[in-house]
């Protein structure tokens, strides 16, 4: 068996998918209508990572997960009351705005700043996890920055999955062009993994290891650091929503014979 | 301005091609430098704009220039946002969407340059080489294809007689893109179910469409067994013509996110399909 493991997923929230986002002015940069009022979910990729963060620690005795989120701080307390059920881990919580319009590199700064002032952290049993790219800024560059900043040289992107030896070192699957995934083996920490799906289901809602978790989230969130994030050198010059909605013909009483017949002629045209 | 286009393709790791890019982003002396957003581009180029001292903006789908400005227009919060925007920082990496390049080379009047990175000095990460994503042979992933099909978790659901019928379910699709090319999709109710990842082999995660999985290209798609959640057709956004198939009539397809809805059962229609192509 090898080495305990530390495990940092960078991870936020962004908006719930099923709520309507309308860009607005606002004296910091553009944002989103009513964005203090929207329900929030960790962000999905996030979330993944978090889930086979979980389980990899599950795995190997005494390792231990870190979550380090970058949000309104009100708003990521809101979050962890549903987050905390689902993994056991450590907050460190970071006090700034989160949204699609922030730069990626003042946010990746901060986050390298808050896992840098985590005690005896141990960058030689370091696993830094996080999404491939988030559901908001969708930059795909964020966790690049947080590992380049902590001098991390080992990346892999879009992993759907880890296989870890006794020996530390471990094997990955990147997704890649046309349906494949690029296999690679990594001899030893750190690394930093930035995860597509992976392949674990969200786990159930576990009151005992939100209690657990709980009790650590609060003060975390208590002495969450302020950090400078904005749009940084972006200059926006316009934010829309293009119009989407289609005028849709709902045939009902069509058999399916003749259905059939249409679908092929229209993928014929 | 001066403006230089990199392409990069095949296969690398990260310790191999990020300084290589770095490299070229300093040694190009330019201050827009274009890549694609391939898979090896975007596993690389954060760190690589980091240490050449440029910025950097992925997913870019439209780029101007007028005199010394440049605006770039990108998506944000998955495909719902279309932002236009500018940075004053150069040197300005700008990695656009991968179909996308060609054309937007073209536009600027940028020539690609092939980069061919050098193995990487000292690396702990070696490359095992490429992997299918599902079995059962051939990809079902194409994305050249006219057509994107895509199959939601109905097909999996009990039937008329009480029963599933899985093994149907899969023969029915794998016939439809066989005969078709169509490309498949799938919702992420569908990939997700246990039953599916047994039955329907020839999917996997790879194929999910939607706000965490692809937001493919194709002229047209077809969605069967699927309701049409926001989450899903976030991954529509760039499909031109949408028909759907489903029971329910007033799924979200019918809330104008499809041009054709026929409400109808799809096992049915594509076993139909499937005779006449």
């Amino acid at each position: 068996m090898g080495k305990p493991l530390n495990i940092i997923v960078c991870g936020s929230l962004v908006p719930d998918p099923l709520q309507t986002l309308e860009p607005v002015e606002t004296p910091q940069g553009p944002g989103l209508k009513n964005e203090q009022m929207l329900p929030s979910v960790l962000d999905p990729w996030a979330a993944c990572a978090l889930y086979e963060a979980a389980a990899l620690a599950k795995a190997r005795a005494g390792s231990k997960v870190t979550l380090v989120a970058l949000g309104p701080k009100a708003k990521l307390q809101q979050l962890m009351m549903t987050v905390a059920q689902k993994a056991p881990f450590q907050l460190v919580a970071v006090n700034a705005p989160a949204g699609g319009f922030t730069d990626a590199k003042a946010t990746a700064a901060a986050l390298a700043k808050a896992i840098q002032a985590i005690p005896g952290l141990d960058l030689s049993s370091t696993l830094l996890f996080g999404g491939c790219a988030s559901a908001s800024r969708d930059a795909g560059v964020t966790l690049q920055f947080v590992a380049e900043a902590l001098g991390i040289g080992e990346f892999f992107m879009a992993v759907d999955e880890l296989k870890l030896a006794d020996d530390d070192t471990f094997t990955v699957l990147e997704r890649v062009e046309g349906g494949q995934y690029q296999s690679s083996t990594c001899a030893g920490f750190p690394a930093a993994i930035g995860w597509a799906t992976g392949s674990l289901p969200e786990p159930p809602n576990n009151p005992q290891i939100g209690m657990m978790n709980m009790r650590g989230v609060m003060p975390a969130l208590m002495k969450a650091a302020v950090a400078d994030v904005g749009v940084g050198g972006i200059s926006y010059a316009k934010a829309e929503v293009p119009a989407a909605k289609r005028d849709t013909v709902v045939k009902k009483d069509m058999t399916a014979d003749a259905i059939a017949a249409e679908i092929v002629e229209w993928i014929k045209q | 301005m001066k403006i230089a286009a990199f392409n990069l393709s095949g296969q690398g790791s990260f310790a191999q091609d990020a300084p290589a890019i770095a490299e070229a982003v300093k040694s190009s002396g330019a201050d827009i430098v274009l890549l694609p957003g391939t898979s090896r581009v975007r596993r690389a180029v954060g760190a690589a704009a980091m240490r050449a001292g440029a910025e950097v903006d992925t997913n870019v789908v439209d780029l101007s220039i007028d005199g010394e400005a440049v605006t770039a227009q990108r998506w944000l919060y998955r495909q719902r946002i279309l932002a236009t925007f500018s940075r004053a920082a150069r040197p300005w990496v700008i990695v656009t969407d991968p179909s996308l390049f060609a054309g937007i080379c073209e536009k600027v009047g940028a020539a690609p340059a092939a980069l061919d990175p050098a193995p990487a000095a000292s690396s702990r990460t070696t490359v095992n080489g490429l992997v299918a994503a599902a079995g059962g042979g051939e990809s079902t992933i194409r994305p050249d294809a006219k057509l994107l099909f895509v199959a939601g978790a109905g097909w999996t659901k009990k039937q008329a007689d009480g029963a599933t019928h899985l093994d149907e379910a899969a023969a029915t699709i794998t016939g439809f893109l066989a005969k078709s090319g169509a490309s498949l999709g799938s919702s992420k109710s569908l990939v997700d179910m246990p039953e599916a990842a047994e039955a329907f082999k020839f999917m996997s995660h790879m194929n999910q469409v939607g706000q965490t999985g692809a937001t493919p290209r194709h002229a047209k798609g077809l969605s069967t067994c699927c309701h049409g959640e926001e989450p899903h057709v976030v991954g529509w956004r760039f499909i031109g013509e949408r028909r759907a198939v489903n029971l329910d009539a007033n799924c979200g397809w019918a809330q104008g996110k499809a041009d054709v809805l026929y409400v109808a059962d799809a096992f049915e229609v594509m076993k139909k399909v499937n005779e006449l192509l």
